[in-house]
């Protein structure tokens, strides 16, 4: 009998023994941590959240009443509020659409052309953003956007005034000026949602091999043709994964529509103001379903588009 | 016959870590309408970047390429009438089968019904008629070498440009795609430009073949001539074993200049008049099922010789360690330019 067939020596021998031979119990080990923090805070304060929408607030005594009803359902149908989600809605669309247009061109070309130091220096000017205050930002912003600030000054330098004029007297996007005009909200967003379309979008492209590219155009069809039968699709994935990250950021942010915009109001300051100010705990439950739901429904939208298919 | 792709004074030069490649050097060729041409060389002598040149992938720096007449030097893939199958196949993982195939047909605007009967023609053509539902994904590596060859064939295209398109196949079936593209080709007339680094495949298929290093052709032949003929040492030794004896080596055995023998074509034993013969010690002993291979060590002058001996006729083949004489014929000996020279 040879001497040298393992034989485990110390406690911590035997132990990643046993967990290589039972690799069920290695991924218990593993994945229980994750799953109970996924599961109990995540998942469990969600469903608190779906039960709360059902309680409704005693407006006599400020209680919540745990009583199950319809009623915040019922309320969400009222124009005031349909008109809330509606706005909502439109802004996260347009925000996610115009972070696609953007972020395509920028994503294709980190992914195909960049190398080297090149590519990391695109990296970091995505990300960039991120690394400093929202709140910093956002009122970086406000001062752009001014009456009196220089997106305005700029424009009259240029003698373009009447542009940004005639963009302000617009119905629906315009206002007094672009830090008080839905256009200007808009144009926040995107900045901010923007690099969240990049980097998934990129990911997908750089899974693209050029040959295929190379094929697409080898086999007669011009680049209009190659993107749109080829790149797009393939990219499709990074596309819909972007797209829940600007759609719902969009969707559930309160604090841009605050500092930038006009005095209307999207879902994410309507729940702010019901838990926080109003102190109406299940309306704002009900509230924030709103995107959850609209979120599902565009998920299933795309899937049955056919947008995961290249995954 | 007349000339499908001229290649005249063909350079491309890369910028690499701020160093001038010259991936290919002022290369000429013309590659006759319905030849089955190869570009052999090994990974890194220009063999890949001439062809996509030819594909317009890479554009010259220099030179021109012209395919039936037409300079197309600088014209992008989807204006050349060349299809190319790729080494990687490059088949669109989210169409089926079908639509691979008919995609040039669709980016050109050919109806549906159309197309597709037509992409059916071309897997049936490839011996495939029934994959077309499938994705690639759920094809085996040799379908998939086939759904790439239908696709590229599907535009017709006069001149067709393979890249290693075998290089992924296991050896049983890699051989019988040699046969079946050789016969395909035949069968369709169309050009083959094909390119590899497996000198077997090179010489069992081709027409003819140009030889690659360092980003030049050495010698452009027919495989047999190559083979027996080879101009430099680089083509001697890269097509087929060689013993090549050149400088002090040659002179000592009587040859003026650098000379090439084919382990073949050297026996055992003294042989008759006007063989030369040499003496050396067995150092290595491989059998290849059709013949052994000797290596064998010479002192005076200092060599090694490689000796195949036909394994039918040998009922007495050395051992390692034993002695032997080896002899071959005049007419064996082919020479070479001088590699010391050169």
């Amino acid at each position: 009998m040879p001497s040298s067939i393992h034989t485990p020596h110390s406690l911590l021998d035997r132990l990643s023994d046993l967990l290589y031979q039972r690799k069920g119990l290695m991924l218990a080990v593993l994945l229980t941590p994750p799953l109970l923090w996924f599961g109990v805070i995540y998942l469990g304060s969600l469903l608190s959240l779906l039960a709360n929408s059902f309680f409704r607030l005693d407006d006599f005594t400020g209680q919540v009443v745990k009583e199950l009803g319809f009623g915040n359902f019922i309320t969400l149908f009222e124009p005031a509020n349909v008109d809330v989600a509606v706005r909502s809605i439109t802004m996260a669309l347009a925000v996610t659409l115009a972070a696609a247009v953007l972020a395509l061109p920028i994503a294709y070309y980190m992914a195909r052309y960049a190398r080297g130091p090149q590519k990391a220096l695109l990296y970091v000017a995505v990300m960039l953003p991120l690394w400093s205050s929202y709140l910093v930002r956002l009122y970086a912003w406000k001062l752009l956007l001014a009456k009196e600030g220089a997106i305005s000054w700029a424009l009259q330098q240029v003698h373009m005034q009447w542009l940004l004029d005639a963009l302000l007297a617009t119905p629906w996007i315009g206002g007094n000026s672009l830090s008080f005009s839905p256009m200007g909200t808009f144009m926040v967003f995107l900045y901010m949602w923007l690099p969240f379309m990049i980097l998934p979008i990129q990911a997908a492209m750089e899974r693209i091999p050029g040959s295929f590219i190379e094929a697409s155009a080898d086999l007669g069809a011009a680049p209009g043709a190659t993107f749109k039968h080829v790149v797009l699709p393939l990219a499709m994935p990074g596309i819909a994964a972007g797209s829940i990250f600007t759609f719902s950021l969009t969707l559930g942010d309160y604090i841009i529509p605050q500092v930038i915009g006009n005095s209307t109001m999207y879902i994410g300051q309507v729940v702010f103001k019901q838990q926080g100010v109003a102190g109406n705990l299940p309306f704002a439950a009900a509230f924030s379903l709103v995107p959850i739901i609209v979120i599902a429904v565009y998920l299933w939208l795309a899937k049955r588009k056919g947008a995961f298919d290249a995954i | 016959m007349s000339v499908a792709v001229s290649l005249e004074n063909v350079s491309c030069v890369f910028k690499s870590a701020g160093r001038e490649v010259r991936a290919v050097d002022n290369v000429s060729v013309d590659i006759q309408s319905g030849e089955f041409f190869t570009l052999l060389g090994p990974s890194g002598s220009g063999k890949t970047t001439c062809l996509r040149m030819i594909g317009g992938f890479t554009l010259p720096t220099s030179g021109y390429v012209r395919i039936h007449g037409h300079d197309v030097s600088l014209q992008a893939p989807y204006a050349r009438p060349v299809n190319t199958v790729f080494q990687d196949y490059a088949l669109f993982p989210h169409m089926t089968v079908l639509d691979n195939v008919a995609y040039g047909l669709m980016v050109k605007g050919m109806g549906t019904a159309q197309r597709q009967a037509k992409a059916q023609k071309l897997l049936e053509l490839v011996q495939l008629p029934d994959v077309g539902a499938r994705k690639p994904g759920q094809l085996s590596g040799g379908q998939r070498q086939r759904v790439a060859l239908a696709r590229a064939l599907v535009n017709e295209p006069k001149v067709l440009l393979l890249d290693e398109p075998l290089g992924a196949l296991d050896l049983k079936l890699r051989e019988q795609m040699q046969t079946e593209l050789k016969s395909l080709q035949r069968k369709l007339g169309i050009t083959f430009i094909f390119v590899t680094h497996d000198q077997h495949e090179a010489l069992s298929m081709s027409d003819r073949i140009g030889i690659f290093n360092q980003g030049k052709i050495e010698q452009i032949a027919t495989p047999a001539d190559l083979y027996a003929r080879p101009k430099t040492r680089f083509v001697a030794e890269f097509v087929g074993t060689a013993n090549v004896l050149y400088g002090s080596q040659a002179k000592a055995l009587g040859y003026p200049g650098a000379v090439m023998v084919r382990p073949e074509m050297m026996a055992l034993g003294t042989g008759s008049a006007g063989d030369k013969s040499i003496e050396g010690t067995v150092q290595e002993k491989q059998y290849f099922g059709s013949f052994w291979r000797l290596q064998v060590a010479v002192s005076d002058p200092a060599l090694a010789l490689t000796v195949d001996i036909a394994a039918a006729s040998a009922n007495l083949v050395p051992d390692v360690g034993q002695t032997a004489v080896v002899h071959w014929p005049a007419h064996a000996v082919h020479s070479i330019e001088d590699a010391a020279a050169a």
